[in-house]
């Protein structure tokens, strides 16, 4: 126990980072999941079978080669600069593999919440003279998105867990830190799991809570 | 009945399609989707231009860099030994993951409070802790235990099935509980045992509403092997991606390279998970309601409801 107490600060740090990845990468994938199911549900082919190969592609990748393609494709081999500050630019690179690879996701989730809403709505919507962006924006969406809460809490969980995938870019976050602090603490290599443990637990449980109650009182009454 | 399959139902007439979020379209909406199509292909094409005028300069396209795929030794010394150890720890790791699944999916349904809490603990515990943690716990956690040293491999395999046996675990408990009440009260009213109701009745029929769920958990497994490449086990992103880019300087092609392989394995695994759905939908075998593919199990903490969802809207 010595080991977590000792290193605290550092951890806290990590964690701090993970919530700052999340919560970024969080906002950008649900702005782009939205761009993709519009695509998705357009009535031009041409953005449909884009948004179809993006979710595709995207989705059946691992994680881990998005995060390489990111950081080393993007960012060494295509010499994409954020910021000259090597852990701001690995930073913002985790973000761009996070928020590509989630926003599949996103996009998914509010696909099959188009799908809960009953056809009447779409075909009222139609019937008083809305326009295909102004049906999606003001009925369908709406009401979609608020049948996919618990869903998209499940990916906001996902998204947390899945920011330790930026240690494959060096990005100094949970695992990286554990791992170190593994090898410079190799006597008390079990209490520093169950601390890390901890505060996955302290971040996933409270958000999947919240979610499943929000998920309630958002709930579409029908 | 839904907006997106009424959609794809009219695929037929592609000249004039609708759907519920838009109507057939008349002289003055086709001439428009025809000015927005070029609009956007227009758009979409610059983004393509702009890409690839890019790969250009860096040198991404060079023919050299691409060269090296039309060499069978590439193939042979780099990309095959990778995909062989992708699979081999999929394969192990999936097995394992369906038997840690369906034990501990069964023990958290018991009677007694002392296998179901334990057993609940464990599942829950290990859905929350991220993958990458598990790994270089296995393989840290035991030298400085046991003092043994654990392979990259047997790291990897350890991590998935902790992780992916434990949402497995939940989602052989949500098939198990998706049986109607009826069937195993019949099935006691028979005089048939626990075991036998378990074995004989309920199993049978979750494990035909599992089926789509549980292929497209073995698909997150099987991209989830790549994480392997952290703990520095020589999978296909190791091999394919790293040694490749090592040696020929080209990683953008042997990134693009590789997740055309794991796209085109991923695809024909839910390609399955859907035709298990659809099969498991026609036949009258089991009175469960399916659970679908896209239907993970909930994350700790969250509402148990979303589970027992059925999936025929």
């Amino acid at each position: 126990m010595d080991a977590v107490i000792e290193n605290l600060p550092a951890i806290l740090d990590a964690f701090w980072l993970t919530i700052k990845l999340t919560a970024i990468s969080a906002v950008i994938s649900l702005i782009l999941g939205i761009v993709l199911v519009a695509m998705r549900v357009s009535p031009l082919p041409v953005l449909r079978a884009v948004g179809t190969a993006y979710v595709n592609g995207v989705r059946n990748s691992p994680l881990t080669l998005i995060m390489l393609f990111s950081g080393l494709g993007l960012g060494t081999v295509m010499s994409l600069k954020f910021s000259d500050d090597l852990s701001v630019q690995d930073f913002w690179l985790a973000i761009i593999a996070l928020s590509l690879y989630h926003a599949s996701f996103v996009c998914e989730a509010l696909r099959s919440g188009i799908n809960t809403v009953p056809m009447g709505q779409a075909e009222a919507a139609r019937a008083i003279g809305l326009t295909f962006m102004q049906n999606l924006r003001l009925i369908i969406l709406p009401q979609a998105l608020r049948a996919v809460i618990a869903p998209l809490g499940s990916i906001l969980i996902a998204l947390t867990k899945n920011t330790t995938v930026a240690a494959a870019i060096g990005v100094g976050e949970t695992a990286l830190l554990m791992k170190n602090l593994f090898e410079l603490e190799g006597d008390s290599v079990i209490p520093i799991f169950i601390g890390f443990a901890i505060g996955f637990l302290i971040l996933t449980l409270p958000t999947g809570l919240f979610f499943g109650w929000l998920a309630k009182r958002l709930a579409v009454v029908r | 009945m839904s907006a997106v399959s009424t959609a794809q139902r009219r695929k037929s007439a592609p000249a004039r399609q609708a759907s519920v979020l838009y109507d057939a379209p008349g002289p003055i909406a086709r001439r428009r989707n025809v000015v927005l199509t070029v609009v956007f292909s227009l758009i979409l094409l610059g983004v393509a231009y702009f890409v690839v005028v890019n790969m250009g300069e860096k040198g991404q396209l060079a023919p050299e860099k691409w060269k090296p795929f039309t060499d069978p030794s590439t193939w042979t010394t780099f990309i095959l030994p990778g995909m062989v150890n992708t699979l081999s720890a999929a394969g192990v790791a999936a097995v394992l993951a369906l038997v840690f699944g369906a034990v501990f999916g069964i023990a958290r349904l018991s009677d007694h409070a002392w296998i179901r809490l334990p057993a609940g603990a464990v599942v829950e515990f290990f859905r929350a802790v991220p993958l990458l943690h598990l790994m270089f716990f296995a393989q840290y956690g035991a030298s400085a235990v046991l003092g043994i040293t654990v392979l990259s491999f047997q790291a990897v395999v350890f991590g998935l099935v902790l992780y992916n046996g434990s949402v497995l675990a939940e989602i052989v408990r949500a098939g198990i509980r998706s049986v109607p009440r009826g069937q195993s009260e019949a099935a006691f009213g028979i005089g048939l045992r626990k075991s036998q109701v378990m074995r004989m009745i309920l199993l049978p029929q979750a494990v035909t509403a599992m089926m789509p769920a549980i292929v497209s958990q073995l698909v997150v497994l099987l991209k989830d092997t790549a994480l392997g490449t952290i703990i520095a086990y020589p999978e296909l992103v190791t091999s394919g991606v790293r040694e490749l880019d090592a040696n020929f300087g080209n990683l953008i092609p042997a990134a693009i390279v590789v997740a055309i392989l794991f796209i085109i394995i991923n695809m024909a695994l839910s390609y399955l998970a859907t035709w298990f759905e659809k099969r498991s939908r026609r036949s009258r075998k089991s009175s469960a309601a399916t659970l679908g593919p896209a239907l993970a199990p909930p994350a700790p903490g969250m509402q148990e409801q979303q589970m027992t969802d059925r999936t025929e809207k």
